[in-house]
């Protein structure tokens, strides 16, 4: 199966990470404009105050906006509103025109090597990976495009780790790409990729130990 | 002081004179030679790319090689700390020496020949071939590891394309039957179908045998899209990189000497040297002097100069046309064609000069 | 010539008995091959590449975190800055994400304006590219006629948004001014020229045995590596991958016209050069077919809030820049600031192949597999 369609896909990541009961939608909605919630069925969202330390690996998420960090920053002056998204791993099918991507898939992080390397047999391209600081949830993201030249679907993974430990292993035995990704999702969030042989900083200068791109991070210089 | 003047135009002081006067010029024709190939260079590569060149410093810029030699010449000249000191000194010494001793040796005129050799040819090769030396002594005493490649380069760029180019000249030495280059001009005098490049029933490949003295001669003075040595996109500016002032500039100007000196054999060899394309004493009397005197050493340094350079105009033509060929590819053409080429033209030509 | 990876290491020094030395060779951050500060640590055993390493970060502004500091619009610039070669399909980027976020309607005229644009700024920046890449390669010359025409694509642009380079052209719901007839009749002309002038370029660079020689064979990338590494652009389709932004992950009207997806099929140097030969002419064609059918109306929505506050979520969109895709992706809190932005830069994914594809080779035929990647290190670092 070198080029799966969508709904290939979603049969398959279903029996994987089979489905949570109902969804429940449940969000303390931002006031002026009500955000509009993607096309695509929306599983579970809890109200899930900060899932810390609770199943640190496993817990992962859906696209979820977090609330606007406290960042001691001059631009950043009213919180935003706070839009929560808990769900249990699983792959949604998202509108393309809405979003950009046809495949949202969300799984533990331990999971993620597993998945690499169904990917690439079904000949996925690594198109890029970055992180996602969720301070307000203790919580970062990494996020994964992965692009199929033939079929032109566009699937995005998402692992969620603990703030306090972000840990998970590293794709970089089945996706050479990932090298330079997770080198540089390392310098921005810290995040560490486990069995990465070099993990250096990439873009930052070579004895930098921040990373700007937390949420908490004030200035390098400091 | 007009007594003076007859002294010395008198043996045995007349040579010495002769002597310090050929230096003299040859100095300075270097010197000016190539200053203002610079200046053609410049003018030709901005007229191939569209643009005006150098227009700064005098009309169309004809200062400008003036203005750079006294850039260069009030620079200092660094030596980099971990440097072999005498060795990085001496090779701008060693490039420049070999290639004025090659123009002393050239017949530029029926009677402007500052030393008529017997074994000019061999002369010439044998000043000629310090030249890789000094490139390689310049570039390994620098420890620099840019120079230190395209020195590796240089030596074997040098090596192969010294064996074409030897068999092609031997290939001329046979049509002509004689090492003394005033000669070899001398038997190509009269109408031009007496030059060597048409000597058809001598060597039926002379075509060929031009074409490979010029190839070699590109590549033995790093020219491009021959220049392995220079190659400044890959190798920054190569054997030259830790040079400054006008110890680079020597190492230019005995760049530019070089081509002077191989496409002056090149004329020399297969265009006649200085000869006119039409034999002179077929004109009308009343033009007898353009064959005889100072005339006819004007014309036939007119002659020289015109052939010599036509042919370093498209030297500078291919450099701005090519991209430069890679580095086993140069090898291969040189092992593969162009000796191959050289020693069936060698073979057939002795063959017929031996028969016929 | 034609070497694997294991022929060109079975030639060097080592495997015929020489000493196994080998000496480290940084090529830049400043040299002439590498057109700006990138830094290559090369393990040479003499001519030899063993391995190189590309150093990046030494023009890195972090633009990503300037993105999580300042509002919508105020970010748009930036975008223009990252590949300064293709600012326009960058910017196009930042607006399509927001507007495929805050479904914000662009006007048809704006539409046709952002295609015309977008692909003159492709052509100029594969003439600069192959400029730059015929001059690695020794040949002076093409890059001042590449400039030369370059500089008529040039002149349009700035006559329509005043910039010559960094084009901030683009804004939420349209283009900033609208075209005149000067613009449209300036491109119309063009059109013809540039087809006559790649037909020059055809008999003086493309047929040169020279440079034939030089990138022909060289640089293999096969598919598979591409898979892994991320590839896109002219270096993917110069593998044998018909795979373009434009039709794959269609934006803008590019679907309304009539054009094709160059595809070579050897995988080398010279595959990835006639891909961007082959592009300039399908760009104008899609050119000449806009121009042509360009309707009147308004350049911009009428209705685009001051205030941009693009609702939560997540979202991505891609565009087919010089250089290949590149994607933004935008996390957005509901508030008037993106919460994180990421550019996705396709110079970044084509330089990651360098170490593994460039291991074995000579010197000059790794710079000349590494033009042809055709890099811009700002985009690189971002």
């Amino acid at each position: 199966m070198s080029s799966p369609t969508v709904e290939q896909l979603l049969a398959e990541f279903a029996s994987l990470y089979p489905p949570p009961p109902a969804p429940v939608v449940e969000t303390p909605a931002p006031a002026p404009e009500p955000a509009p919630k993607p096309v695509a069925p929306k599983p579970v969202a809890a109200p899930a105050p900060a899932v810390e330390g609770a199943a640190p690996a496993a817990a992962s998420a859906a696209p979820v906006p977090a609330p606007k960090p406290a960042a001691p920053k001059p631009p950043v002056a009213k919180p935003g509103p706070v839009l929560q998204t808990e769900r249990a791993p699983g792959a949604i099918a998202v509108d393309f025109a809405a979003k950009g991507y046809h495949l949202d898939l969300s799984i533990p992080a331990a999971d993620i090597v597993a998945v690499a390397q169904r990917l690439y047999a079904l000949e996925f391209s690594l198109d890029t990976m970055t992180g996602v600081d969720w301070m307000k949830l203790e919580q970062m993201e990494v996020v994964y495009d992965f692009v199929h030249f033939t079929t032109n679907l566009h699937l995005v993974v998402r692992c969620r780790v603990p703030r306090a430990n972000p840990e998970l292993p590293s794709i970089i035995a089945i996706f050479q790409g990932a090298n330079w990704h997770e080198r540089e999702t390392h310098d921005f969030f810290g995040i560490r990729f486990l069995g990465h042989p070099n993990l250096v900083p990439f873009l930052l200068p070579e004895d930098a130990t921040y990373h700007p791109l937390r949420k908490d991070f004030i200035r390098a210089a400091d | 002081m007009s007594a003076v003047i007859e002294l010395l135009g008198q043996e045995p002081y007349w040579s010495f004179v002769r002597l310090a006067l050929f230096l003299g010029g040859v100095a300075a024709f270097v010197g000016a030679n190539a200053a203002y190939l610079v200046w053609v260079e410049r003018k030709t590569a901005a007229y191939v790319q569209r643009r005006p060149g150098p227009m700064e410093v005098g009309p169309q810029g004809l200062i400008q090689p003036i203005a750079d030699a006294v850039k260069l010449l009030s620079k200092q000249v660094l030596v980099p700390p971990e440097a072999d000191g005498i060795l990085f000194r001496l090779a701008p010494v060693l490039i420049m020496t070999p290639a004025m001793m090659c123009f002393v040796a050239l017949p530029y005129g029926s009677a402007l020949v500052p030393a008529n050799l017997d074994l000019g040819l061999l002369a010439l090769f044998a000043f000629a071939s310090v030249n890789v030396m000094a490139l390689m002594l310049g570039a390994w005493s620098s420890r620099n590891k840019f120079a230190i490649i395209s020195a590796a380069r240089v030596v074997s760029q040098n090596i192969a394309y010294e064996i074409p180019m030897l068999l092609t000249v031997v290939t001329t030495i046979l049509m002509s039957g004689s090492m003394n280059l005033s000669t070899i001009v001398t038997q190509q005098g009269g109408w031009f179908w007496n030059w060597n490049i048409f000597q058809l029933h001598h060597n039926p490949l002379v075509w060929l045998s031009f074409l490979t003295f010029y190839i070699c001669m590109l590549a033995e003075t790093n020219r491009a899209p021959f220049d392995m040595a220079e190659s400044e996109s890959e190798l920054v500016a190569g054997a030259f990189t830790e040079y400054a002032g006008m110890s680079f500039g020597v190492f230019f100007m005995a760049e530019y000497a070089n081509i002077v000196i191989g496409c002056s054999l090149a004329v020399i060899l297969f265009l006649g040297g200085w000869n006119c394309p039409i034999p002179l004493d077929i004109l009308p009397s009343w033009l007898g002097w353009l064959s005889t005197g100072i005339g006819g050493a004007l014309v036939g340094l007119g002659f020289f100069f015109a052939k010599l350079y036509a042919l370093i105009f498209t030297v500078i033509w291919i450099r701005w046309t090519f991209p430069r060929t890679q580095f086993y590819g140069l090898l291969n053409l040189s092992w593969k064609i162009l000796i191959p080429v050289a020693l069936v033209t060698l073979w057939l030509t002795s063959f017929l000069v031996k028969v016929l | 010539m034609l070497l694997t990876k294991e022929q060109a290491l079975a030639r060097s020094a080592h495997s015929v008995g020489g000493p196994n030395e080998t000496f480290v060779l940084n090529l830049g951050p400043q040299h002439p091959a590498t057109h700006g500060v990138l830094r290559v640590k090369l393990t040479m055993d003499g001519e030899f590449v063993q391995r190189a390493e590309p150093v990046c970060g030494y023009i890195h502004r972090m633009h990503e975190k300037m993105g999580e500091n300042r509002n919508y619009s105020q970010f748009l610039p930036n975008t223009s800055r990252l590949d300064y070669l293709s600012a326009m399909q960058y910017t196009h980027a930042w607006c399509g994400v927001v507007e495929k976020a805050c479904k914000i309607e662009v006007p048809e005229r704006a539409e046709y304006i952002r295609v015309i644009t977008s692909e003159l700024n492709r052509i100029a920046s594969h003439l600069v590219g192959w400029g730059a890449w015929v001059m690695d390669l020794g040949g002076f010359t093409p890059i001042l006629y590449a400039f030369d025409d370059r500089e008529k694509i040039l002149d349009l642009l700035e006559h329509i948004c005043g910039a010559r380079l960094t084009f901030c052209y683009y804004r939420f719901g349209g283009v900033v001014n609208d075209v005149d007839e000067y613009f449209l009749n300036g491109t119309r002309e063009f059109v013809p020229y540039m087809r006559e002038r790649m037909k020059m370029y055809k008999k003086l660079v493309t047929q040169n045995i020279i440079l034939r020689k030089r990138i022909e064979g060289i640089g293999i990338i096969t598919p598979d590596q591409c898979r892994r590494y991320g590839a896109c652009g002219p270096v993917l389709r110069g593998s044998g991958i018909q795979h373009d932004v434009r039709r794959a992950e269609p934006y803008s009207i590019y679907h309304r016209f009539d054009y094709d997806i160059p595809v070579y099929h050897e995988c080398d140097s010279m595959a990835r050069y006639l891909v961007r030969m082959d592009e300039i002419e399908q760009s104008l064609r899609i050119i000449e077919q806009a121009v042509a059918k360009i309707p009147e109306g308004p350049f911009v929505h009428p209705k685009v809030p001051k205030v941009i506050k693009v609702p939560a979520g997540d979202y991505t969109f891609a565009t087919e820049a010089g250089r290949g895709r590149f994607m933004v992706r935008l996390v957005s809190d509901g508030s008037d600031i993106p919460y994180r932005v990421k550019l996705r830069t396709p110079c970044l994914a084509n330089l990651s192949l360098f170490e593994e594809t460039s291991a074995g080779m000579l010197l000059p035929d790794a710079l000349a597999h590494m033009g042809s990647l055709d890099l811009v290190i700002p985009d690189i670092d971002r």
